[in-house]
């Protein structure tokens, strides 16, 4: 491939570690990728429909996306909290439980689905008290949600804790000398301005619900129809060595991620330019 | 002139009292709360301990329960039967296959992404954001996706599959599937660590070394490297973390092939489904360890990264 | 006296930033607190907003309009601040910003929403910012943001208008603009006004009154005139315009400098000891010749005529530089060059013993 030299040159390398670059990402990432969306174009329009679109994959479509908005929700609520409580206050442990935060990141997802399921099982520490109450959690769309907000719950309370560092406290005090309340304040002035970050947290944290699948195969049962996500049917498909039905519904999965990631970026792209004069 | 004398600048230390304005002649029965009024920022007491309280109550519920119930339910047939899951010939032969592959998707990566960051970061070339944003797509690809692609290409019914296998070369169901994969998930992890620094540090301290001198590779070993150690060193923990973690990508592509292609979260899921919860538990304690020592090393590194960006968008003095 | 401050002191940690502060301040008054950058000047006006609190004294007091308003957090004492970084809200547009204290009173205190809307755009008329309403504070200049902050500061009819080095962080010919468009601005609304600034012209040029701080502690409360005629203090007599500091001493209860005795310099009581004696560049005359008048000689070392007054360096025998300021038809009618010996002579001075109390 040849790229057009440039006034930098005077540094070595260019070709070598270019040529490397796209060599790699073209062999690990491009190739097999470019498979996925070939495998769909050789479906045809029909077949294509015929195994992205029926009753049983609709059903995982609809608790996929129902259980991730759900947990993205939740996250954005207490992720919040949690990015202001440690932004804001001083309380013991704060570096341990903020190191903890990324546990989510760091743990298999399996080690997470299988702890999960352990402390929210009819039998477990939590599942008792509400199953109690008659709550079932684990192997139920509760669970799925639980292990949703798990597993989204950095992407929320990393972005925040940024934007939150970032307010400016000026703008806050001239808030109050012009006679707000500290909620009218939080309200008005604190909110507007975390809210794109809120947004993308949000959005991340959905993001990664569509596509989880560790830590939501051992709390969820697996029911087909009832708690069966649309992960668990690619994996199900495939091992049926039906290869057009996992390619389809992974292609309409992964068309939805793009589509979040796209409106990630212009939300960012927006608000760069609304607020800060960026052109 | 008799007396030594000076110029004037420099301050004083003579301090002079200083002069009182009017002072009213306030009662003295007004009491005095101003040590006791909130300020502007702060929100009312009873609000910061609501907030704090459910943070805490959340994370407890989400983070820590599940975190300590790992090293619970592993423990909870004794110390013998714990140990005893790791001396199992599968568990041994599951971590040698994870080692196994951190060992080589970790060195790869890293090369990757030190090769990419000095062709993005040192050069101009059209493209270059679209080459930026490529290298993060493996994010944005979800982990099961991850497995399928490499499936469709290398699987028995895959394009390739039917032609590797008249040379009886097996990828899927075997150790390289599960590399492959894992390189596909762990790809831009130094890289999306490493080139933005690199960016930010543009390439002054490179010309200059090549003006005095220096040869590519040594311009390279001792100026940029040097300056971009600890974020590449955040990539690699974070790389190497993932990399023996992943799940869902090598559930897909290794077949789960006993003492031959199972990593140690396949070995957890195997256990996990035939109901021996105890050594199950015990393999993912392992695996929660590692992440609790990933985390550690993070926070460790994190600031020392933040401060490598600190300097590079500091004006040089 | 619209607002009394008694006793204030204010510690952030080990720091002491203010020390037994007490200050008055007359009804429509526009005083600015002036004093290098650590003098306590910005956390007494925070102490007066609200938004820092005093240490714990009970004869401790901050009164607006003889209402005590310690105890009052900044929502509640109707001051209007602004803030040398203008503080705007910046995902609101200047009309927003504005209307924003009145939109926030309570329900039954609050302007209808045409009420609102008439009082907005008169007050960016006042700051001349008419028809920038709908524009985001990114799309302002400097200027204009820091005259957004006070149409918003004023908008809830304040009290008393706090400005933090409002001007600060301007550059020089925007802030000489700003700085006489704000004394307009005073003379036609009256509102009780306090300036922080580190900046002296502009303390001088703007405000009715000039408070002086150092280390925490008011070193002079004057009109611009009496601080910079009168200082009371070696501080205020350093920090106010150029000055000469020759180390003298008394004699006889008398200032003496280089065994000349300086007229109208008197220290009842006072035998002997050291004196400092300052003189300001515009008291020392320039002359060729000795003529009688207490002098002391010196060399032309440095002639900057660029100014409405010829700038004169020299040097004593000593090796004193010693600054000049001479008018321009002097300077030409001595024909004074670089190396020229010359003889100096005081016009008045001041004098300050250390140790000596009044």
């Amino acid at each position: 491939m040849a790229f057009p030299r440039t006034k930098n040159s005077v540094l070595p390398g260019f070709g070598l570690t270019m040529g490397y670059t796209v060599l790699y990402l073209s062999l690990i990432v491009l190739l097999p990728l470019g498979a996925l969306v070939i495998k769909s174009a050789t479906l045809g329009w029909a077949g294509f429909w015929a195994a992205a679109w029926n009753t049983r994959v609709v059903a995982s479509y609809k608790l996929t996306f129902g259980t991730s908005l759900i947990a993205a929700t939740i996250n954005a609520v207490f992720g919040l909290m949690v990015a202001w409580t440690l932004v804001r206050y001083t309380l013991p442990g704060k570096k341990f439980i903020d190191a903890l935060i990324d546990l989510p990141f760091a743990l298999p997802t399996a080690v997470s689905g299988i702890a999960l399921t352990a402390v929210y099982a009819k039998n477990g520490w939590i599942g008792q008290y509400l199953d109690a109450i008659g709550i079932k959690a684990a192997f139920s769309p509760l669970g799925i949600v639980i292990a949703l907000t798990f597993i989204g719950l950095p992407f929320v309370v990393r972005t925040l804790q940024p934007a939150i560092e970032e307010i400016d406290r000026e703008s806050e005090e001239a808030a109050a000398s012009l006679g707000a309340t500290r909620w009218q304040t939080f309200w008005r002035v604190i909110f507007p301005s975390v809210l794109p970050a809120l947004l993308t947290g949000f959005a991340l944290s959905f993001a990664r619900a569509l596509g989880e699948y560790g830590s939501v195969v051992f709390i969820s049962g697996n029911m087909p129809m009832k708690t069966e996500i649309a992960s668990l049917l690619i994996i199900t498909k495939l091992e049926q060595y039906d290869y057009a039905g996992a390619t389809a519904i992974a292609t309409m999965m992964l068309a939805a991620s793009f589509v979040i990631l796209f409106a990630i970026n212009a939300v960012q792209w927006w608000t760069a330019r609304k607020y800060r004069g960026v052109a | 002139m008799v007396d030594g004398t000076e110029v004037s600048g420099g301050r004083m230390s003579v301090t002079v009292q200083s002069l009182p304005g009017a002072i009213p002649k306030g009662s003295l029965v007004e009491t005095n709360l101003a040590g006791r009024l909130r300020l502007a920022t702060d929100e009312r007491s009873w609000v910061k301990a609501l907030l704090i309280t459910s943070t805490l109550v959340f994370l407890t519920l989400v983070l820590f329960v599940p975190l300590a119930a790992i090293f619970a339910e592993a423990l909870r047939k004794g110390v013998a039967v714990y140990f005893a899951s790791f001396t199992d010939a599968h568990a041994l032969s599951a971590i040698r296959l994870t080692l196994l592959v951190a060992i080589i998707c970790v060195p790869l990566n890293l090369v990757f992404g030190l090769a990419a960051s000095w062709a993005i970061a040192k050069f101009q070339f059209p493209g270059k954001s679209m080459l930026i944003t490529l290298i993060d797509l493996p994010f944005a690809v979800s982990p099961v996706i991850s497995g399928l692609i490499f499936v469709l290409l290398f699987g028995l019914r895959g394009w390739l599959g039917p032609w590797l296998d008249s040379y009886h070369i097996q990828i899927i169901f075997a150790v390289p599937g599960v590399i492959l994969a894992t390189l596909f998930v762990t790809f831009p992890f130094v890289a999306r660590e490493v080139i933005p620094l690199m960016q930010e540090q543009g390439s002054d301290e490179e010309l200059a070394a090549v003006s005095l001198g220096a040869s590519g590779w040594q311009t390279f070993w001792r100026v940029t490297l040097p300056n971009v150690k600890w974020a590449l060193l955040y990539g690699v923990i974070l790389c190497n973390a993932r990399a023996m973690g992943e799940f869902g990508a090598v559930n897909v592509v290794s077949g789960h092939v006993r003492g031959k292609t199972n990593t140690l979260p396949l070995h957890v899921e195997i256990l996990y489904n035939e109901y021996n919860f105890a050594a199950a538990f015990a393999v993912a304690s392992l695996l929660a360890l590692l992440a609790l020592i990933t985390l550690a090393l993070k926070s460790a590194v994190e600031w020392r990264v933040r401060r490598e960006f600190e300097q590079a968008l500091e004006p040089p003095t | 006296m619209s607002i009394e401050l008694t006793h204030i002191s204010k510690a952030f940690g080990t720091y002491q930033a203010l020390r037994d502060v007490s200050l008055a301040i007359n009804d429509g008054e526009l005083v600015a607190l002036l004093g290098p950058s650590g003098s306590g000047k910005t956390t007494l006006l925070r102490i007066i907003a609200g938004l820092d609190t005093p240490a714990v004294d009970p004869r401790s007091r901050i009164r607006f309009y003889h209402e005590d308003v310690a105890s009052r957090p900044a929502a509640e004492r109707r001051v209007g601040f602004v803030f040398q970084h203008y503080a705007l809200f910046r995902h609101m547009s200047i009309f927003d910003n504005v209307a924003f204290g009145m939109r926030v009173m309570p329900r039954k205190s609050r302007p209808a929403k045409n009420e609102i809307e008439r009082r907005v755009t008169e007050l960016l008329r006042l700051v001349q910012l008419d028809g920038l309403g709908r524009r985001f504070p990114s799309q302002l200049s400097g200027g204009q943001r820091q005259r957004a902050a006070l149409a918003r500061a004023l908008a809830v009819e304040p009290r008393v208008l706090l400005l933090d080095e409002p001007f600060g962080a301007l550059d020089a010919k925007v802030r000489q603009g700003l700085r006489t468009w704000l004394r307009r601005l005073h003379d036609e609304i009256h509102v009780t006004s306090i300036l922080v600034t580190h900046d002296q012209e502009e303390a001088l040029e703007v405000a009715d009154r000039v408070v002086v701080m150092n280390q925490g502690r008011i070193e002079q409360i004057g009109t611009p005139e009496e601080v910079f005629h009168k200082p009371a203090t070696q501080f205020v007599m350093e920090f106010l315009g150029q000055v000469n500091v020759f180390r003298g001493r008394v004699q006889g209860g008398k200032a003496v400098l280089a065994g000349v005795p300086l007229e109208g310099h008197y220290f009842p009581g006072k035998e002997e000891g050291a004196a400092m004696v300052y003189m300001r560049p515009h008291e020392l005359d320039i002359k060729l010749y000795k003529n009688g008048a207490p002098s002391f000689p010196a060399k032309i070392t440095r002639i900057n005529p660029a100014g409405s007054v010829a700038k004169v360096t020299t040097r004593t025998n000593d090796g004193q530089d010693v600054l000049v300021d001479l008018s321009l038809e002097d300077y030409e009618r001595l024909n004074l060059t670089e190396g020229t010996h010359v003889h100096i002579y005081p016009k008045s001075s001041r004098v300050f013993l250390p140790e000596y109390e009044i």
